[in-house]
């Protein structure tokens, strides 16, 4: 059984950085706060599906298609997963 | 009409993951059958299963070509690339060619089920995963080495059971023959999990013989009791031999023969009638006498009723001449969808190397096989032609006719 421990935001950016890196094969120097999340990972639709299940697995919340619209950076991604899984945690 | 050709062959399987280790096993008759204890703890009848080793190709293939080949797919990405490198056709020649494929493939029973397993938990679709729909599919590996070999050609799946590697390679003969392309990647793949088999074992079909796993496997053998599932996945490059010879290719066999019918009878049960049909086409395509075929790679698969038919029909069309006989499923247990194409390869390597491999186990004929001219032990013997017979559940008969271009 998978527990999901309060995660602070440095635990938080480090699960994101290790599935990044060994799911979707990026290359970990190209990770920047400020770079741009879908033309780093060169994400297509198919893609997003397998955001939505490492999301899932790592923090336990499903994330809705339409919230990647707002997801531009990286950054935005960590506080995206943050604001979430703490939602989560705190429920 | 176009002469047809092979250029290439490649094997994933339980007797050796590359065509040397493959012949090595033939010729020293070696069996790949283990007892998976996994099965006897899940319920099944027979824990016996041909041991292919699990493929990782992190590193070798990028994320996207990986999450759609099931574990079948994985096998078969392998002995393509094994093939098309033996054959020398590189990506640009895939392309000048527009190579196209044609699989063999009858389930994706892990994919299928797993996916569903996960629904039930989850209770929730988009967490399958953008592999699972391109791993479920019938056409799974098809779909998936079309893509990654980025062929423009013909592509798609043929399912016909345990005779659907087999019909794989006729189809492509008959596009080539025909003119209608120059390239065929043709082969048959198989998974080996045993959510694949349970539906199998619980028609009592295979072997129960587990105090030894390497005897349980004995085709025409007056005890047998069983078959032993296997798997894996065999490719053969097929061509025009117009466009293998301009290109400087190495010829490995040609295909003269392809024979087929459909018993339109009994579900499960095989056939004398139909089999003799499909073996006196293949003749007939071959433009061959039975006294011609040196060496026949039987389909039998160590079950009691279908050895037996097999038996009744090679007797009646080869009789007068008792061309050498053996089942490579002595070996190798039934490779199922893979068979058809994996015993070509077998037969290929045979010929190339000069012996007829040994119908391993076979210690007592029955009533039927003892009218055969069956190998027991490995034979050295220069083959000018073979002849390997595929059958599945729904009636449906394969013959290939295969000719030593030496």
């Amino acid at each position: 059984m998978i527990i999901f421990a309060a995660m602070n935001r440095g635990e938080i950016v480090e699960t994101i950085n290790n599935f990044l890196i060994e799911e979707f094969e990026v290359e970990e120097d190209k990770i920047q706060p400020e770079a741009n999340l879908r033309d780093t990972l060169e994400l297509d639709s198919l893609d997003y599906v397998d955001l939505v299940v490492v999301i899932e697995q790592n923090f336990n919340f499903k994330v809705a298609a339409e919230d990647f619209q707002n997801i531009h950076t990286f950054n935005d991604f960590y506080n995206y997963c943050e604001s979430n899984a703490v939602d989560k945690q705190s429920a | 009409m176009n002469r047809v050709v092979v250029t290439g062959l490649g094997i994933y399987s339980c007797i050796g993951q590359n065509i040397e280790m493959v012949r090595e096993s033939l010729y020293e008759g070696r069996s790949g059958i283990v007892l998976d204890t996994e099965r006897k703890e899940k319920g099944f009848r027979s824990g016996l299963t041909g041991m292919v080793p699990p493929v990782n190709l992190k590193g070798i293939l990028d994320r996207r070509s990986r999450i759609g080949l099931a574990e079948q797919g994985e096998y078969a990405y392998l002995s393509t690339l094994e093939a098309l490198n033996q054959s020398g056709l590189d990506q640009e020649m895939l392309e000048k060619y527009k190579a196209g494929i044609l699989f063999g493939n009858d389930s994706s029973a892990k994919a299928v089920i797993e996916a569903n397993d996960t629904i039930r938990l989850k209770k929730d679709t988009t967490l399958l995963g953008s592999g699972s729909i391109f791993q479920s599919m019938n056409c799974t590996v098809n779909m998936n080495l079309a893509t990654i070999f980025k062929l423009k050609g013909i592509n798609f799946t043929v399912s016909a059971a345990c005779a659907s590697g087999s019909h794989s390679i006729g189809l492509g003969y008959l596009f080539i023959k025909w003119g209608l392309q120059d390239c065929i990647i043709c082969g048959g793949a198989q998974e080996t999990n045993y959510m694949a088999f349970g539906s199998f074992d619980g028609l009592s079909a295979f072997s129960v013989r587990e105090d030894r796993p390497t005897a349980a496997s004995r085709p025409f053998d007056r005890d047998r009791d069983g078959l032993v599932p296997s798997g894996g996945a065999a490719t053969v490059i097929l061509e025009s031999y117009d466009s293998a010879v301009k290109r400087g290719a190495t010829i490995l066999a040609e295909i003269i023969g392809y024979g087929f019918s459909s018993n339109g009878d009994h579900i499960s049960n095989s056939s004398v009638d139909g089999q003799e049909k499909s073996l006196e086409l293949s003749l007939k395509d071959a433009g061959l006498a039975a006294s011609e075929i040196d060496y026949i790679n039987a389909h039998a698969t160590s079950t009691p009723g279908g050895d037996a038919t097999e038996a009744q029909a090679i007797d009646k069309v080869f009789g007068d001449h008792k061309p050498l006989v053996s089942s490579t499923k002595s070996m190798t247990g039934h490779e199922c969808w893979m068979a058809g194409a994996s015993e070509i390869v077998y037969g290929i390597t045979m010929m190339q190397n000069g012996f007829v491999a040994p119908n391993i186990n076979f210690e007592n004929p029955d009533e039927h096989s003892a009218k055969l001219n069956i190998a027991s032990k490995t034979v050295d013997k220069k083959i000018r032609n073979f002849l390997s017979n595929s059958f599945g559940f729904g009636g449906t008969n394969s013959s290939l006719i295969l000719k030593n271009p030496l």
